[in-house]
């Protein structure tokens, strides 16, 4: 998938830089609240499981409203959002993702108060998967 | 393929009022990219399923967009809030424009 892109790897990383900047509204992220859990290895790129999972309470007015999942290394950035309510009961949430090669995985939390938190972890690759 | 897409959840049928329970739910796709080509060396158009909603009496308990980055068979493990007895149901929305869902219920006990 990589390769039809051709900007490569830098393009990647700055589309998602872009991405996250619009996101947060021109903020920059800060660290904290938000937990992603991603392998170190993920041997087969094309299911690879993460899961975030963010403090507080769901009720309260900085609650989490959405977590979108980028990486920054495949041909497009976006992964997923999750939409989090006060049903949620707790703002976690787990699935399985296709990374095309080693990369950052990153996970950015917006609040209902507009502050914006992120993390990340890198995923060592070994077969890429993108179906590209 | 479209035809062959099989919802199935995990929920449990019995929580007490207000517990935190865990649902999983899983929906057979390709979740085709559209960057893959075929032997002919054109490309596969993308076919994926782009959103999910989970609601519980009718009120939004869980969302997600997808990106083709999601794998095959989409996954998703999350919690609802129990208040009462009712009706989980889940939404899949695919790019051809079909939806598939699944309803389960929960007693509150």
């Amino acid at each position: 998938g990589a390769a039809l892109r051709s900007g490569g790897a830098e393009a990647a990383a700055e589309d998602t830089a872009k991405a996250i900047s619009d996101l947060a509204g021109g903020k920059e992220p800060q660290a904290g609240r938000i937990t992603l859990t991603a392998p170190e290895i993920a041997e087969n790129g094309n299911t690879v499981p993460i899961s975030v999972s963010v403090d507080g309470d769901l009720a309260a007015p900085d609650a989490v409203e959405t977590v979108t999942i980028f990486a920054e290394g495949n041909p497009n950035p976006g992964v997923v959002s999750f939409h989090f309510t006060p049903l949620s009961g707790s703002a976690e949430a787990s699935t399985r993702m296709r990374l095309a090669k080693t990369q950052n995985v990153i996970a950015v939390a917006k609040m209902r108060d507009g502050s914006v938190y992120m993390d990340k972890k890198e995923v060592k690759v070994t077969i890429g998967g993108c179906g590209g | 393929m479209a035809a062959n897409v099989k919802p199935r959840v995990r929920v449990p049928k019995t929580a007490s009022k207000d517990e935190v329970i865990v649902i999983k739910t899983l929906i057979n796709h390709e979740m085709e990219t559209g960057l893959r080509k075929d032997k002919d060396g054109k490309i596969i158009p993308r076919q994926i399923i782009n959103k999910f909603t989970a609601e519980f009496n009718g009120q939004k308990v869980f969302e997600a967009d997808l990106e083709p980055a999601i794998s095959a068979n989409p996954y998703f493990e999350f919690s609802v809030k129990v208040p009462e007895s009712g009706t989980m149901k889940f939404t899949w929305v695919d790019d051809n424009g079909s939806s598939y869902t699944e309803e389960q219920k929960i007693e509150v006990q």
